[in-house]
């Protein structure tokens, strides 16, 4: 058994909307109190507890990132759960919650279970999210409960979306009864055939094929359809719909309604896309490729919007690695996805606090309470006493220089490798270990 | 390579560093390179000042009006690389024969034949080429982009031979020194030299890399571009390509405009899936006679080729006198012997 005291920082919980100077203390894997500046070093001196000073430090519940593709297991060269949940880490962040597009796919408990072994070497803590459909497919979805019961937090065929209304009618209504979130990957795959590029005038001056605004606002307004008429008929318990990386203002107009409409859909927005506009793809930059792909700066100013007024529930980075030698090639044939989890707190603070002076009690909101409760992961995304000690101590203030070939992750596919940001995470504490030290 | 074999050239300065010794020599640069890409390279038509369009077609001016014996060494010794991944009659055999009328050694890689097809990658194939000895590399490719990717790996001059639905550079150049001489006027263009000519690109607007870089060109020299055809091959997001292009689903009101009608032929090797209904395409946007006749009686009547007589353009309109499309070929010629001078003497024509 293990404490630890952490001293002089300002602390953030936003579940007690506390924002002050406090200590906190820890005791082996969990909070155990919450003082003002000094009162609980007594105790800490009895338990000869490890002092901490966070003196001029943000003290705040570890961040929480619900999408996340550790490509374990089968594309080990693209990261693996160790490498992955390193660089975590090293962005403040204590909790993953994976995609299931791995090789094979992640659609049955023992694939859940092996993701979940400690042979994966995790160092931060992972929740895959499995499948919806067998093999991802899109056809006969998957055994939610016994997924469950392996440790799944959610479904989801990220990557590829339910297309067929009837499958994922039958996904909403399995995903509530086994109190799991129905997780969508919004796009309509038959109108995006070839695209690699939001479509536009810049799509076309390029000579790209793009995917419409309607191809993701389409699905995200069938599937809040879906929700509605399993919501309004009464019957069975309330479906979950979770909207993945929402890109495009019309999609997240639609959630807005459903949301003022009560029904139970939650979104996420990705750093890229509230930072970046397709006017990063010129010169074919395959770093500014992924999807959905970056979209107008109408939309991406839309993002901001839904961050700052609540429409979107939480921050979430899609971090998706991919080697060297698949990102240089023709902007067509590469991949889809940026690394995207050292980068997230900084992007975050710099678009959304500095530049939009949304507080950081809010910020952190974002980032950490909201995602662990879309999520359902208990005891995370608060520093209450009792919670797990999942901490982030970071520096808003001072600035650091992110070098992509520095990051514990195997991959470095990044538009934001080279970039001076603000806030440096300082140190990461995953259940009372210290995982990441700058 | 040999830092040696690079003396012929004239104009250009000898003893080239070991380090550089793949690179062409560098005298000076119109426009500094973008992020390692050398300035000899063409890879867009906007990258090139309406200086730099009016130099590449004064060279191009020079050397087809010289005797062929005046530059058959200049660049002689000089190793190009020709690499296709589409085939092609016009652009390659254009690119190759203005190479050896210059003297250049000329070697052609193309996807059927090459390493390509066991899964070399772009770049290794680029820095293939480049160890042995090339030092500018000719490129067509079906994805667009992908010149961008070959220059910023091998850091030698890159050419577009045309890439995907992207551009065609050497084809709006070729195309704009025919109108030029179609219209009786000069060479040396400034932002006038076309005010009061309208141009309309006729046909599959969507797939053409040659309508992108036309469009992308013509409107800077002053003149009016209407984009015509259906809906399907013609999105209206075009009409942002470059400002003041105006779409034109008619035809006819497009024809009785212009002075210059460039036809354009359906892609089939692109369409993905889409589904033209021919018959109504041939009644509403096929240049015959009578519409000819009726609309655009003086019209200088282009195509980028290849043609598929009695589908866009008639075999009566394409042989006529009214048809430049011989001498867009001739200019081809004229217009890439201009550019491989230009990328072998580091980005100046």
């Amino acid at each position: 058994m293990k404490s630890i005291l952490i001293k002089g920082g300002h602390l953030i919980d936003p579940p007690s909307r506390t924002d002050r100077l406090r200590d906190l203390l820890i005791h082996d894997n969990k909070i155990v109190e919450l003082g003002d500046p000094g009162k609980l070093n007594a105790t800490a001196k009895k338990e000869g507890a490890e002092i901490i000073d966070a003196t001029g430090l943000i003290v705040a519940p570890g961040l929480v990132d619900i999408h996340v593709h550790l490509r374990e297991p089968g594309q080990g060269y693209k990261e693996t759960i160790e490498s992955g949940t390193k660089a975590g880490a090293m962005g403040g962040f204590t909790a993953l919650c994976c995609m299931p597009n791995t090789s094979p796919v992640v659609d049955s408990p023992e694939i859940t279970r092996w993701v979940l072994s400690p042979e994966r070497n995790a160092v931060i803590r992972v929740f895959p999210v499995a499948a919806a459909t067998r093999g991802s497919m899109g056809e006969a979805i998957t055994e939610y409960g016994s997924l469950k019961a392996a440790g799944a937090v959610g479904v989801s065929d990220d990557g590829k979306p339910v297309l067929q209304d009837a499958v994922m009618h039958q996904a909403l209504i399995a995903a509530a009864r086994a109190g799991l979130p129905m997780i969508q990957h919004a796009e309509n795959t038959k109108i995006t055939v070839g695209a690699s590029m939001n479509a536009g005038a810049r799509a076309f001056r390029l000579g790209l094929r793009g995917m419409s605004v309607e191809a993701e606002s389409g699905i995200v307004e069938r599937d809040i359809r879906l929700v509605r008429e399993l919501t309004t008929s009464g019957k069975g318990p309330r479906p979950h719909l979770h909207v993945q990386h929402v890109s495009t203002a019309k999609a997240m107009e639609a959630i807005r309604h459903a949301k003022r409409a009560g029904l139970h859909v939650t979104c996420e927005v990705a750093p890229h896309h509230f930072m970046l506009t397709d006017e990063a793809v010129e010169g074919y930059n395959t770093h500014a490729k992924m999807n959905p792909p970056l979209r107008s700066e109408a939309d991406r100013a839309a993002m901001v919007t839904a961050l700052l007024d609540g429409t979107a529930d939480c921050i979430a980075t899609d971090h998706a690695p991919h080697a060297v030698h698949e990102k240089e090639q023709e902007f067509e044939k590469a991949p889809n996805g940026i690394t995207g989890l050292e980068t997230a707190l900084s992007l975050s603070i710099k678009m959304l606090h500095h530049q939009h002076r949304m507080p950081l009690l809010r910020l952190i909101h974002l980032m950490s309470t909201a995602p662990a409760h879309i999520m359902g992961l208990r005891g995370r995304g608060t520093l209450a006493p009792e919670a797990f000690a999942d901490v982030v101590l970071f520096d808003p203030k001072s600035t650091w220089t992110f070098n992509a070939r520095n990051s514990p992750s195997k991959s470095r596919n990044t538009p934001f490798d080279g970039q001076t940001l603000p806030g440096v995470v300082k140190m990461t504490i995953s259940e009372g270990r210290v995982v990441y030290k700058a | 390579m040999s830092p040696a074999t690079k003396s012929a050239s004239k104009s250009a300065p000898k003893s080239v560093p070991k380090k550089a010794a793949a690179q062409a020599p560098q005298p000076k640069a119109t426009t500094p390179p973008a992020d390692g890409i050398h300035p000899g390279s063409l890879l867009s038509i906007t990258q090139l000042s309406l200086e730099e369009v009016s130099n590449i077609l004064a060279l191009a001016e020079r050397l087809a009006g010289e005797s062929s014996s005046k530059h058959a060494t200049l660049l002689e010794n000089r190793k190009l690389a020709l690499l296709f991944y589409e085939s092609s009659t016009r652009t390659r055999t254009s690119f190759e024969l203005a190479a050896k009328s210059l003297g250049a050694m000329t070697t052609l890689v193309s996807d059927k034949s090459s390493s390509i097809e066991k899964g070399e990658s772009l770049k290794d194939t680029g820095l293939t080429l480049r160890a042995l000895g090339a030092e500018c590399i000719i490129l067509r490719h079906n994805a667009s982009g992908s010149p961008y990717l070959l220059a910023k790996h091998t850091g030698l001059p890159v050419l577009n031979a045309g890439d995907g639905m992207h551009e065609h550079p050497s084809q709006a150049l070729l195309d704009l020194r025919t109108i030029l001489s179609r219209l009786g006027k000069k060479q040396a263009v400034t932002e006038t030299t076309l005010d009061g000519i309208t141009v309309c690109i006729t046909g599959d607007i969507l797939h053409s890399r040659v309508a992108r870089s036309n469009a992308l060109l013509l409107p800077r020299l002053g003149a009016k571009v209407i984009l015509c055809g259906p809906q399907q091959l013609l999105p209206p997001e075009a009409v942002d390509l470059y400002p003041g292009i105006t779409l034109e689903r008619d035809f006819d009101k497009a024809l009785q405009q212009s002075q210059v009608a460039m036809m354009l032929r359906i892609q089939k090797e692109r369409l993905a899936g889409m589904q033209i209904d021919l018959a109504d395409y041939q009644k509403q946007y096929q240049l015959h006679e009578d519409r000819y006749f009726k609309h655009a009686p003086n019209a200088v009547v282009m195509h980028p080729g290849p043609m598929i007589r009695g589908l866009e353009i008639t075999a009566d309109i394409a042989d006529g006198p009214s048809s430049a499309i011989e001498e867009q070929v001739r200019n081809g010629l004229a217009i890439r012997m201009a550019l491989l001078a230009r990328a072998l003497n580091g980005g100046a024509a």
